[in-house]
């Protein structure tokens, strides 16, 4: 089992905790729903739908409403380091996750400081994966290598080689000049220390590496239109985090998930128009093509 | 002729902050420094917003660089709109400069504008924004959900309703869009 923490596009929405499934076009949770758009909606909405095929538990949900404000995040960051710090004597449910990914939230390095080190005394320690401001905050606090996963799509990865930008909107611009060259990136935030074990990187071209450099590239299907839709990259990293929290590698999920995400994404026949859900839809389809041609493989 | 503009120069509020002391405005988020950047630049300062330095940094921030010669006269402008920063500091080292390339990729029947890392989509027909992607703070969800479906002039500006610097970025695509559909 895997848990999500992040925020949905809601003002009052307070802080709920517990399993998420999908119904319809929204994620419910505790008799909430909430419109599956992009965002931390999107990413458990697709891990709902990989966990489904793979008749794996939902996804255990950390939800707050925030809109940009920063003050739903910072309930959350205190809400989790709790959680955390009391993980021996919670119900098991919460103190065993095989993995946790943390996504939309304000970044802000003193609270995920804390966060971490929250994390660091549990018992169990889970599979950390990071995305959106959660990974900006992350890189920011040089404490990148504590995590086993980023997901960051082409302008992160610069971001996350720039060592001194402290959110991708301050990326300097001769490394943002580089972002045709992946690899130089690449080995860039490994050599600064700003990357995780492991990093999937979406694009036009998805990418898995490691220190060592790219191991794998997944680039068809191609659908152009993907770049322009928001939701794409969220709905990757919960495919991913599903495979994860079944006990896959992480290699291995990450470029079953890049293949999965572009299956559904072809499935989907795309304009630039397209919402994210009608990407999801196609998910189980897709994932169960590319793990029959793995098993072949 | 020269004599004249050198005279107009000396009018102009508009300083030069090159060659000067340079102070920061520190407020205690990013929508309160947009909402100081529009007023200052309402009145006709030449201000720049800003990357803080280090030591005042904390993950999604954003501060207005000044002449700190004008603070005073700065200051009175943001008390009488009720938007005084929480502190001042001078600055001596650069500060960092947010992205300012804008990259565009026409799809035929839409076009997509990126600022930094936001991304934003119209229909060229309907001039109605069909998508918004990229970035990690927040409101990424929460602007995209207030906007995709509306024209560009009927949508609420980025910088009205967003908070962090990823709505920051987003404005700068929402204005280089207008700029581009407006030619």
């Amino acid at each position: 089992m895997f848990a999500v923490a992040g925020t949905v596009p809601v003002q009052d929405f307070p802080l709920v905790t517990g399993k998420v499934f999908l119904e319809d076009d929204s994620i419910c949770i505790l008799e909430r729903r909430i419109p599956v758009n992009r965002g931390t909606p999107a990413l458990l909405a697709a891990a709902i739908k990989t966990c489904e095929v793979l008749d794996q538990d939902a996804p255990f949900g950390y939800l707050i409403g925030d809109i940009g404000l920063g003050d739903g995040s910072r309930m959350l960051y205190e809400y989790l380091i709790k959680v955390f710090q009391q993980s021996g004597s919670i119900s098991k449910q919460e103190a065993d996750f095989q993995a946790i990914t943390f996504h939309y939230l304000q970044p802000d390095v003193d609270w995920h400081n804390k966060v971490l080190f929250a994390i660091e005394e549990m018992a169990k320690q889970p599979i950390l994966i990071a995305d959106a401001g959660f990974m900006y905050a992350a890189k920011m606090s040089g404490k990148a290598k504590k995590y086993d996963l980023f997901t960051p799509d082409i302008g992160e990865l610069a971001f996350l080689a720039d060592e001194k930008a402290p959110h991708p909107f301050y990326t300097r611009g001769f490394i943002l000049h580089e972002k045709d060259r992946i690899p130089e990136l690449i080995e860039r935030a490994y050599k600064y220390k700003n990357a995780a074990s492991c990093l999937l990187v979406k694009g036009k071209q998805d990418y898995v590496a490691d220190q060592q450099g790219i191991l794998a590239t997944i680039d068809s299907p191609m659908e152009e239109a993907m770049e322009a839709m928001g939701g794409t990259g969220d709905t990757l990293t919960g495919i991913a985090t599903a495979l994860i929290g079944t006990g896959m590698k992480i290699m291995k999920a990450a470029t079953i998930a890049a293949r999965v995400n572009r299956l559904a994404g072809y499935y989907a026949k795309p304009t630039p128009a397209t919402q994210v859900m009608e990407i999801i839809e196609h998910i189980p389809k897709a994932l169960v093509k590319v793990l029959g041609e793995n098993e072949e493989g | 002729m020269f004599i004249l503009d050198f005279l107009k120069q000396m009018r102009s509020k508009t300083l030069d902050t090159q060659n000067i002391d340079r102070g920061i405005l520190v407020f205690e988020n990013t929508s309160e420094v947009i909402q100081a950047e529009n007023i200052l630049k309402a009145e006709g300062w030449k201000i720049r917003v800003m990357g803080p330095p280090p030591e005042i940094r904390s993950g999604c921030d954003l501060v207005i660089e000044i002449p700190l010669i004008e603070e005073l006269n700065i200051l009175r402008s943001l008390e009488k709109a009720k938007a005084l920063p929480l502190e001042i500091v001078p600055v001596s080292s650069p500060l960092l400069k947010p992205v300012n390339l804008f990259f565009s990729k026409d799809f035929g029947k839409y076009l997509m504008i990126r600022a930094a890392n936001m991304k934003l989509t119209i229909d060229k027909e309907t001039k109605k924004i069909v998508n918004i992607s990229g970035g990690g703070c927040p409101d990424v969800p929460y602007l995209a959900q207030e906007m995709v479906g509306k024209t560009l002039a009927a949508a609420p500006a980025p910088r009205k309703i967003g908070h962090t610097l990823c709505g920051y970025a987003l404005q700068l695509a929402y204005e280089e869009m207008t700029r581009q559909c407006s030619l």
